[in-house]
Protein backbone atom coordinates (compact mmCIF):
# COMPACT_ATOMS: atom_id res chain seq x y z
CA UNK A 1 0.00 0.00 0.00
CA UNK A 2 0.96 3.64 -0.62
CA UNK A 3 3.06 4.70 2.67
CA UNK A 4 1.74 8.54 2.40
CA UNK A 5 -2.05 7.73 1.51
CA UNK A 6 -2.13 5.38 4.78
CA UNK A 7 -0.10 8.16 6.46
CA UNK A 8 -3.31 10.90 5.21
CA UNK A 9 -5.93 8.61 5.52
CA UNK A 10 -5.12 7.86 9.69
CA UNK A 11 -4.18 11.90 10.08
CA UNK A 12 -7.98 11.96 8.70
CA UNK A 13 -9.29 9.84 11.18
CA UNK A 14 -7.72 10.95 14.40
CA UNK A 15 -8.96 14.92 13.23
CA UNK A 16 -12.52 13.03 13.16
CA UNK A 17 -12.03 11.45 16.29
CA UNK A 18 -10.99 14.43 18.26
CA UNK A 19 -14.30 16.40 16.59
CA UNK A 20 -16.39 13.22 17.84
CA UNK A 21 -15.14 13.47 21.13
CA UNK A 22 -15.01 17.48 21.35
CA UNK A 23 -18.90 17.30 20.26
CA UNK A 24 -19.85 14.61 23.11
CA UNK A 25 -18.60 17.31 25.81
CA UNK A 26 -16.03 14.54 26.83
CA UNK A 27 -12.88 17.46 26.84
CA UNK A 28 -15.13 20.44 28.35
CA UNK A 29 -14.04 22.81 31.18
CA UNK A 30 -11.19 20.23 32.00
CA UNK A 31 -7.88 23.04 31.86
CA UNK A 32 -5.93 19.44 32.61
CA UNK A 33 -6.91 17.71 28.74
CA UNK A 34 -3.53 18.98 26.77
CA UNK A 35 -3.11 14.82 26.13
CA UNK A 36 -5.48 13.94 23.57
CA UNK A 37 -5.60 10.79 21.93
CA UNK A 38 -2.68 11.05 19.71
CA UNK A 39 -2.85 8.41 17.06
CA UNK A 40 0.90 8.78 15.94
CA UNK A 41 1.71 7.77 19.32
CA UNK A 42 0.84 4.57 19.48
CA UNK A 43 1.74 3.55 15.61
CA UNK A 44 5.62 4.93 16.46
CA UNK A 45 7.10 1.27 15.85
CA UNK A 46 9.89 1.34 18.02
CA UNK A 47 11.12 2.50 21.49
CA UNK A 48 13.47 5.02 20.58
CA UNK A 49 11.12 6.70 18.28
CA UNK A 50 8.58 6.42 20.92
CA UNK A 51 10.31 7.82 23.77
CA UNK A 52 11.36 10.64 21.46
CA UNK A 53 7.86 11.50 20.38
CA UNK A 54 6.81 11.37 24.22
CA UNK A 55 10.09 14.08 25.02
CA UNK A 56 11.01 11.34 27.24
CA UNK A 57 14.20 10.23 26.22
CA UNK A 58 15.91 10.94 29.41
CA UNK A 59 14.01 8.75 31.55
CA UNK A 60 15.40 7.76 34.41
CA UNK A 61 15.62 4.11 35.92
CA UNK A 62 13.91 3.79 39.26
CA UNK A 63 13.15 1.32 41.79
CA UNK A 64 9.99 3.60 42.85
CA UNK A 65 7.70 2.29 40.38
CA UNK A 66 7.00 -1.53 40.47
CA UNK A 67 5.00 -3.57 38.07
CA UNK A 68 3.51 -6.94 39.02
CA UNK A 69 2.99 -9.22 35.95
CA UNK A 70 3.32 -13.04 35.90
CA UNK A 71 6.73 -13.87 35.16
CA UNK A 72 5.36 -16.47 32.19
CA UNK A 73 2.05 -15.93 30.57
CA UNK A 74 0.38 -18.52 28.44
CA UNK A 75 -1.95 -16.58 26.58
CA UNK A 76 -0.30 -13.76 25.01
CA UNK A 77 -3.48 -12.16 24.02
CA UNK A 78 -4.43 -11.30 27.73
CA UNK A 79 -1.60 -10.30 30.46
CA UNK A 80 -2.47 -8.99 33.86
CA UNK A 81 -0.25 -5.91 34.65
CA UNK A 82 -0.53 -4.08 37.69
CA UNK A 83 1.95 -0.60 37.88
CA UNK A 84 2.20 0.96 41.05
CA UNK A 85 4.24 4.44 41.21
CA UNK A 86 5.50 5.67 45.16
CA UNK A 87 7.05 8.45 42.99
CA UNK A 88 5.87 11.62 44.71
CA UNK A 89 3.66 13.62 42.70
CA UNK A 90 2.75 11.11 39.79
CA UNK A 91 0.52 12.72 36.85
CA UNK A 92 0.53 10.17 33.89
CA UNK A 93 1.72 6.54 33.73
CA UNK A 94 2.13 5.03 30.50
CA UNK A 95 2.50 1.25 29.54
CA UNK A 96 4.80 -0.05 27.08
CA UNK A 97 5.58 -3.02 25.57
CA UNK A 98 8.83 -3.08 23.87
CA UNK A 99 8.46 -5.99 21.21
CA UNK A 100 5.01 -5.08 20.42
CA UNK A 101 4.46 -3.62 16.76
CA UNK A 102 2.97 -0.69 18.42
CA UNK A 103 5.12 -0.60 21.61
CA UNK A 104 2.61 1.98 23.08
CA UNK A 105 -0.16 -0.16 24.79
CA UNK A 106 -1.65 2.27 26.85
CA UNK A 107 -1.31 6.14 28.46
CA UNK A 108 -3.19 7.10 31.99
CA UNK A 109 -3.63 10.64 33.21
CA UNK A 110 -4.08 10.74 36.49
CA UNK A 111 -6.33 13.58 37.97
CA UNK A 112 -7.39 14.14 41.52
CA UNK A 113 -7.38 11.46 44.20
CA UNK A 114 -6.24 8.84 42.25
CA UNK A 115 -3.79 6.36 43.74
CA UNK A 116 -1.04 5.68 40.91
CA UNK A 117 -1.68 1.85 41.43
CA UNK A 118 -3.06 0.62 38.37
CA UNK A 119 -4.13 -2.84 36.92
CA UNK A 120 -5.33 -3.56 33.68
CA UNK A 121 -4.65 -6.55 31.11
CA UNK A 122 -2.97 -6.69 28.04
CA UNK A 123 -1.60 -8.13 24.80
CA UNK A 124 1.78 -9.31 23.91
CA UNK A 125 2.82 -10.52 20.76
CA UNK A 126 5.99 -12.34 22.10
CA UNK A 127 8.51 -12.52 25.05
CA UNK A 128 9.48 -8.51 25.69
CA UNK A 129 10.14 -6.25 28.37
CA UNK A 130 7.33 -4.81 29.60
CA UNK A 131 7.84 -0.71 30.79
CA UNK A 132 6.33 1.37 32.83
CA UNK A 133 6.41 5.52 32.17
CA UNK A 134 5.91 7.39 34.78
CA UNK A 135 6.06 10.64 34.96
CA UNK A 136 6.56 12.58 38.19
CA UNK A 137 6.50 16.35 39.18
CA UNK A 138 7.54 17.03 35.67
CA UNK A 139 10.28 14.45 35.09
CA UNK A 140 9.94 10.84 33.17
CA UNK A 141 11.32 7.56 35.20
CA UNK A 142 10.70 3.96 33.57
CA UNK A 143 11.52 0.54 35.04
CA UNK A 144 10.97 -2.42 33.31
CA UNK A 145 9.98 -6.14 33.70
CA UNK A 146 10.22 -9.41 31.34
CA UNK A 147 7.58 -11.36 30.33
CA UNK A 148 7.95 -15.24 28.77
CA UNK A 149 4.80 -15.36 26.26
CA UNK A 150 4.26 -19.32 25.28
CA UNK A 151 1.04 -18.19 22.89
CA UNK A 152 1.65 -14.47 21.23
CA UNK A 153 -2.00 -12.68 21.32
CA UNK A 154 -1.43 -10.05 18.83
CA UNK A 155 -1.75 -11.99 15.36
CA UNK A 156 -3.81 -15.30 14.18
CA UNK B 1 -24.40 -0.06 21.02
CA UNK B 2 -22.31 -1.47 22.83
CA UNK B 3 -23.03 -4.08 25.59
CA UNK B 4 -23.13 -2.20 29.54
CA UNK B 5 -20.02 -1.41 31.16
CA UNK B 6 -19.73 -3.63 34.66
CA UNK B 7 -18.61 -1.99 37.40
CA UNK B 8 -17.73 -2.34 40.92
CA UNK B 9 -17.06 0.41 43.86
CA UNK B 10 -15.77 -1.13 47.05
CA UNK B 11 -15.28 1.40 49.44
CA UNK B 12 -12.64 0.46 51.92
CA UNK B 13 -11.00 3.22 54.91
CA UNK B 14 -11.80 6.14 52.31
CA UNK B 15 -10.43 4.75 49.49
CA UNK B 16 -12.99 3.40 46.95
CA UNK B 17 -11.26 0.62 44.54
CA UNK B 18 -12.86 0.61 41.57
CA UNK B 19 -13.16 -2.13 38.79
CA UNK B 20 -14.29 -1.81 35.22
CA UNK B 21 -14.65 -4.52 33.08
CA UNK B 22 -16.32 -2.82 29.19
CA UNK B 23 -17.08 -4.94 26.71
CA UNK B 24 -15.39 -4.20 23.41
CA UNK B 25 -13.86 -6.53 20.56
CA UNK B 26 -10.21 -4.47 20.95
CA UNK B 27 -9.40 -6.04 17.75
CA UNK B 28 -6.02 -4.81 17.13
CA UNK B 29 -5.18 -4.56 13.62
CA UNK B 30 -2.54 -7.12 13.19
CA UNK B 31 -5.11 -10.31 12.95
CA UNK B 32 -5.59 -11.45 9.09
CA UNK B 33 -9.37 -13.13 8.23
CA UNK B 34 -9.97 -16.69 6.35
CA UNK B 35 -8.96 -14.22 3.24
CA UNK B 36 -5.71 -13.26 4.45
CA UNK B 37 -6.62 -9.68 4.44
CA UNK B 38 -5.87 -7.28 8.02
CA UNK B 39 -8.97 -7.21 10.19
CA UNK B 40 -8.95 -3.51 10.68
CA UNK B 41 -8.09 -2.11 14.06
CA UNK B 42 -11.16 -1.53 16.30
CA UNK B 43 -10.17 -0.72 19.92
CA UNK B 44 -10.95 2.14 23.12
CA UNK B 45 -9.04 5.11 22.56
CA UNK B 46 -10.10 7.32 25.47
CA UNK B 47 -11.50 5.99 28.64
CA UNK B 48 -12.55 8.65 31.40
CA UNK B 49 -13.19 7.94 35.25
CA UNK B 50 -15.31 10.53 37.03
CA UNK B 51 -16.42 10.47 40.53
CA UNK B 52 -19.65 12.70 41.32
CA UNK B 53 -19.13 14.19 37.51
CA UNK B 54 -15.52 15.66 38.03
CA UNK B 55 -12.56 13.55 36.25
CA UNK B 56 -10.35 11.64 37.58
CA UNK B 57 -8.27 9.62 35.73
CA UNK B 58 -8.05 9.74 31.77
CA UNK B 59 -6.67 7.01 29.54
CA UNK B 60 -5.41 6.52 26.47
CA UNK B 61 -5.42 3.41 24.81
CA UNK B 62 -4.37 1.43 21.99
CA UNK B 63 -4.92 -1.78 20.42
CA UNK B 64 -2.41 -3.67 22.24
CA UNK B 65 -5.24 -3.70 25.42
CA UNK B 66 -6.89 -7.16 26.08
CA UNK B 67 -10.47 -7.84 24.54
CA UNK B 68 -13.00 -6.59 27.07
CA UNK B 69 -10.96 -5.19 28.85
CA UNK B 70 -10.43 -4.76 32.50
CA UNK B 71 -9.09 -1.61 33.89
CA UNK B 72 -8.52 -1.21 38.20
CA UNK B 73 -7.71 1.57 40.12
CA UNK B 74 -8.19 3.51 43.55
CA UNK B 75 -9.88 6.81 44.52
CA UNK B 76 -9.27 8.70 47.78
CA UNK B 77 -11.63 10.74 49.36
CA UNK B 78 -14.82 8.71 48.20
CA UNK B 79 -17.79 8.49 50.01
CA UNK B 80 -20.71 6.34 50.47
CA UNK B 81 -22.97 7.36 47.92
CA UNK B 82 -20.90 8.78 45.17
CA UNK B 83 -21.08 8.12 41.96
CA UNK B 84 -19.00 6.33 39.35
CA UNK B 85 -19.01 6.99 35.25
CA UNK B 86 -17.11 5.37 33.25
CA UNK B 87 -17.14 6.64 29.50
CA UNK B 88 -15.24 5.52 26.93
CA UNK B 89 -15.30 6.01 22.91
CA UNK B 90 -13.49 3.99 20.35
CA UNK B 91 -11.76 4.49 16.88
CA UNK B 92 -15.22 4.07 15.20
CA UNK B 93 -17.02 6.63 16.90
CA UNK B 94 -19.04 4.14 18.94
CA UNK B 95 -19.15 5.46 22.95
CA UNK B 96 -20.83 4.59 25.86
CA UNK B 97 -21.17 5.26 29.74
CA UNK B 98 -22.30 3.43 32.94
CA UNK B 99 -22.44 4.61 36.11
CA UNK B 100 -22.28 2.85 39.72
CA UNK B 101 -23.14 4.42 43.24
CA UNK B 102 -20.05 3.14 45.96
Amino acid sequence: MNPSRRTGLRAAGSVGLYAALAGIGLFEGRPVSAQTFNATLFQARNLTELLRMLGATSAADSKEILITTPDIAENGAVVPVAIRSQLPRTEQISLLVEKNPDPLVASYQLLEGVEPDLNMRVKMSQTSDVIALVKADGRFHLARKEVKVTIGGCGG
Amino acid sequence: MADPTKIRGTLKDGVAEVRVLMAHEMESGQRRDAAGKLVPAWHITEVVAALNGKPVLKALWGPGISKNPFLGFRIRGAKAGDTITISWIDNRGDKRSDEVKV
